[in-house]
């Protein structure tokens, strides 16, 4: 997780469209239906899981906004909307990313891939999928997406990685119901079916 | 025994849409027209509201309307604890006020922003020992407690009483509520070591990854509900009742929670999901309202801190021969529990203690709003016993788990406070499986062993919770083409109960797993009344009814078979989805013919006439919507009387860096006793997911609050501090005993909540061991207090703290 950078990217683009999303308002900031004055252009063109998506984003909207709300992309979840939890991990050009602390704006120009955009167009799944349902990786699978766009994401990297490096490579994504040990064989095993 | 399904690993059908994002969480949901609700919710920790100017607000284009207190409750809010809907008496931070819809989300924070609220605050109280004291300040309107069927009332003690108990000493102030057995003060004074203090564990949030959003709209007089549950049917029974709605008029719509840990049980202990219902209705258009973390912090419940005095006796032989306890549990802002009670009952039967007393009053505190959480009671209590079961060992020079062995439940035993039999407990056969896996002797030779700043800790716990309800209904259908379809109740929590108890119908069939179907989702797909999926209950109650329901259901084809083939349907076997003369195997009628068969016969055989009697409201309204098109199996559960219990066992080596007071988890065994294994890859789950969680208890997690201004300082998971995955081992290894227990049809009791509580127990005896045996009295034991301890320093500023940081 790129952790750092996200965050930096999130915050130089609010103030780029002099939006400020705080604690309370979270969500209006994230929905961003209003149009400050001098906003940049809100038509853009977005290539998301391979596809080139025609869509309109407010200045100050997230990436996590724009894929759930705007695109119906709602395998992206939203644990806590402040880059705590990574149940909206997402790759921007293959770096997983927490798309709620992300501006769409910032990442416009990039290549975004979703839970959505891992399968086969034929249904076969990406070997993280198969082994996360092999291992029986999810409990109650809030946080599932977001892990398997980290492990797609840390495997990328590091095709053979060790229980440890998975560990660290995982280590953004909480899972309430404690099935690290599970995603982390999952990992493992995705890893071997290569 | 050899099953075609219980034992063996499948597939849940979910777990494809939790991988691919294709499951639909409550958020997930979209309808035409939908608007959008936001919540005013209390920023002060105690108050009243006297007056609500939303006239500017309303005026606003984009603005649909508002709900407050006084729509949800025209007769007045109840006069009791536990969450509101809306409140006009907020008693924590956070607590919701008034919802206002609008076409987005930023025209209802706007014209939010414009209602003017008048507050008149009132006195708060963070810390339940603050209030306890003559003149301490109380956090309900009404008092500091609430005594049952009574209504509020005001607990007291004198200010020496409150000191002295924070100074270490028994408190001395009658309780509120107590039980006993055995004869204490002799086995006290025939105990060779005896162990006195007092002790803290602290509350905390549940933290369920998916905040409580939900989605409304009304339809042809019905009222559909996108929420989120851990007990699908059962919470629908009880959110029909508090929307206002017939039960028949409600359709509640679950496919997948994401998490709930004993908040999202029954319906009371998540009222807000009436918010949207209750807008929807009042403006007619489907209403979202989306919670935020700040908002599930505060309303999504939190456990009971403990604060408590305790005294344990031990004979010569190790044998556990009293436990005396007091504690002050917290009951928070809203609601409260018996943990408390569930603790003392725990000791007694984890440790089948010869004389037992438990004293407790509860008191509340204008914090997090509580109620059951994981193990509530059990589990805290587990973390502040282990060290002790390890002091009385070492004083007594007895084997750390010798003592457990001699101490430990088992078949034939009987224990906590109603000394009830358990239905089976293997506790002694998990407690060798564990030290085998876990090589303890081996590794019992490092144990506080030096290697620089580093220290080894070995650690064993223990877990327990009674997991075993009854009275519930099955229903399983016999469809015209063959195929079995098994109506479950049971929420989707992440446990696959939902789909592991739905075997059990299988195997009673013999059914290729591949020709079974789950109905379950939303309850207009006709569901039985199942227990909520608290307390571990779902394998041992809901294998009961389902199995019961397909024996309903084979004992019907049978009759069928003989009245086509002739005979009696004590004559005919059935295998290969086909029910066949036992003596003639070539005369018989597959599956779907049988099905057509009832169908076409009608009546008692798809659920027209002769339902049992027992049948709950809730499964009558599915069984006489579902009458009349498949041959059907309905089944009521008998009440039992016996206790099936969970039980658990961890093994753990830690290396503690006394510099720090950080450790590295090098080594961790989790064993479960929960009679036959159903699901190994969900049991593993439960265990490691457990095990999390106990870290959490012992290691990390507590509610933080601004003393000046009650405002909570925890209002995520970085600073409520759950467990990540480097806070917790790269691997725990997992076993189970798999023996069956004999008041199930296959075998299963539940696990999830000692899961946790072995673990925390566990913990705490390595800390304490790496420590040379300190006992902290407290859970959780942060790093801050270890460094403290190593300093020797005294790490508690104020004793006995609650709510607030220790040092």
């Amino acid at each position: 997780m790129n952790l750092n950078l996200t965050r930096r990217r999130f915050i130089k683009g609010v103030i780029a469209s002099g939006a400020a999303a705080t604690t309370t308002g979270v969500w209006v900031a994230a929905n961003g239906a209003a149009r400050p004055a001098g906003a940049v252009e809100r038509m853009i063109r977005i290539n998301i899981n391979g596809q080139v998506r025609t869509v309109d984003v407010a200045p100050q909207e997230t990436l996590a906004s724009t894929l759930r709300y705007k695109l119906g992309l709602t395998g992206t979840k939203l644990g806590c909307n402040r880059g705590e939890c990574g149940a909206c991990t997402v790759l921007v050009d293959d770096v997983s990313t927490y798309a709620c602390s992300v501006l769409t704006h910032s990442v416009k120009n990039g290549r975004i891939e979703t839970v959505e955009g891992l399968e086969s167009a034929d249904g076969t799944l990406h070997p993280v999928q198969q082994a996360f349902i092999e291992e029986l990786a999810p409990q109650c699978g809030y946080c599932t997406p977001g892990q398997i766009m980290a492990a797609v994401g840390l495997l990328r990297e590091n095709p053979n990685p060790t229980r440890e490096e998975a560990r660290q490579g995982l280590s953004g994504n909480i899972c309430r119901c404690g099935s690290y040990d599970s995603y982390l064989d999952g990992v493992m095993r995705a890893a071997q079916i290569g | 025994m050899a099953y075609m399904h219980i034992g063996k690993d499948f597939v849940p059908p979910d777990v494809n849409g939790k991988v691919t994002g294709r499951i639909k969480y409550a958020e997930d949901y979209t309808r035409e027209g939908m608007v959008y609700a936001r919540l005013l919710t209390s920023p002060i920790p105690h108050a009243r509201v006297v007056n609500i100017d939303a006239s500017e607000a309303l005026a606003m284009d984009g603005v649909f309307g508002l709900l407050t207190a006084d729509d949800v409750y025209p007769d007045g809010e109840p006069q009791s604890t536990g969450l509101k809907v809306l409140t006009n008496e907020p008693t924590l931070v956070g607590e919701p006020i008034l919802a206002l819809a609008a076409i987005d989300e930023k025209t209802a924070e706007t014209a939010i922003s414009k209602i003017s609220v008048t507050f008149e605050r009132l006195p708060f109280v963070l810390d339940p020992l603050d209030s306890l004291a003559e003149g301490g300040p109380d956090a309900y309107n009404g008092g500091n407690t609430y005594v049952f069927r009574q209504g509020f009332a005001s607990e007291k003690w004198s200010a020496d009483q409150v000191a002295s108990f924070r100074a270490g000493n028994e408190p001395t102030a009658e309780p509120q509520q107590t039980f006993a057995y055995g004869d204490l003060d002799a086995a006290l004074a025939e105990s060779a070591f005896v162990y006195e203090s007092t002790f803290t564990t602290a509350g905390y949030p549940h933290q369920s990854m998916e905040p409580r959003s939900a989605m409304a709209y009304w339809e042809n007089g019905k009222l559909y509900l996108h929420g989120t549950s851990q007990s699908l049917s059962a919470l629908a029974d009880g959110m029909a009742s508090i929307v206002g709605v017939p039960q028949e008029d409600f359709v509640f719509i679950n496919e997948a929670t994401g998490g709930g840990f004993g908040q999202r049980a029954r319906a009371n202990s998540i009222p807000s999901m009436a918010i949207p219902a209750k807008m929807s209705q009042k403006i007619n258009r489907p209403v979202m309202m989306r919670i935020t973390r700040d908002e599930e912090t505060a309303i999504g419940g939190a456990r009971q801190g403990f604060q408590g005095w305790i005294k344990c006796g031990f004979k010569a032989d190790g044998t556990m021969a009293a436990a005396d306890l007091y504690i002050i549990s917290d009951n928070g802002g809203k609601g409260g529990g018996g943990d408390a009670y569930s603790a003392a009952d725990c000791i007694s039967i984890l440790y089948q203690t010869e004389a037992v007393r438990f004293r407790g009053t509860s008191i509340g505190s204008n914090t997090g709003h509580r109620g059951a959480q994981r193990g509530p009671g059990q589990n805290q209590i587990a973390a502040i016993i282990a060290p002790i079961l390890d002091k009385a060992a070492e004083e007594l020079g007895i084997d750390r788990l010798k003592i457990r062995q001699i101490n430990t439940p088992q078949n034939g035993d009987i224990g906590g406070a109603s000394r009830t039999p358990f239905t089976s407990a293997y506790m002694p056969e998990a407690l060798k499986m564990g030290a085998e896996q876990f090589n303890l002797e081996e590794r019992m030779a490092r144990s506080r062993k030096r290697n620089g700043s580093k220290v080894t800790g070995i650690g064993i716990g223990q877990g327990y919770h009674n997991a075993g309800r009854s009275g519930m209904d099955g229903i399983v259908r016999l469809t015209a083409d063959g195929r079995l379809k098994v109506h479950n109740g049971v929420g989707n929590l992440g446990t696959y109960s939902y789909a592991s108890t739905s075997r059990a119908a299988a195997e009673v069939l013999q059914m290729p797993w591949e020709r079974v179907d789950i109905v379950t989702g939303r309850t207009d797909r006709h569901l039985p009344i199942t227990s909520p999926q608290d307390g571990s209950n779902s394998i041992f109650t809901n294998t009961r009814t389902n199995y019961g329901a397909a024996m309903d259901l084979l004992g019907k084809m049978k009759e069928i078979a003989a009245m086509e083939l002739g005979g009696d349907a004590a004559d005919y076997d059935f295998g290969d989805e086909r029910v066949f003369k036992a003596a003639a195997p070539s005369e018989g009628m597959t599956f779907a013919e049988i099905a057509q068969k009832g169908i076409a016969l009608g009546g008692k055989f798809t659920g027209e006439a002769e339902l049992p009697e027992e049948l709950n409201d809730f499964t009558k309204i599915s069984v006489s919507r579902l009458a009349g098109d498949a041959l059907m199996g309905i089944y009521h559960d008998a009440p039992h009387n016996n206790n099936p219990p969970g039980f658990t066992v961890t093994f753990t080596e830690i290396e503690m860096d006394v510099e720090t007071g950080k450790y590295d988890i090098v080594e961790m065994v989790t064993i479960g006793d929960c009679g036959t294994v159903v699901h190994p890859q969900g049991l593993k789950n439960q265990l490691v997911g457990g095990a999390v969680w106990g870290i959490g208890l012992t290691g990390y997690e507590r509610h933080l609050y601004d003393p000046q201004n009650g405002l909570p300082a925890s209002t995520g998971y970085w600073q409520s501090k759950i467990p990540t995955m480097m806070d917790t081992p790269a691997k725990i290894k997992t076993g189970w005993v798999d023996l069956p227990d004999p008041e199930n049809p296959v075998g299963a009791r539940g696990i999830g909540e000692p899961a946790m509580g072995a673990v925390a127990a566990a913990l705490a005896s390595a800390i304490s061991d790496s420590l040379e045996g300190h006992l902290f009295n407290a859970a959780p034991v942060t790093a801050d207090m270890i460094i403290n301890h190593v300093a020797g320093v005294t790490s508690e500023a104020v004793p006995l703290a609650q709510n607030n940081f220790r040092g």
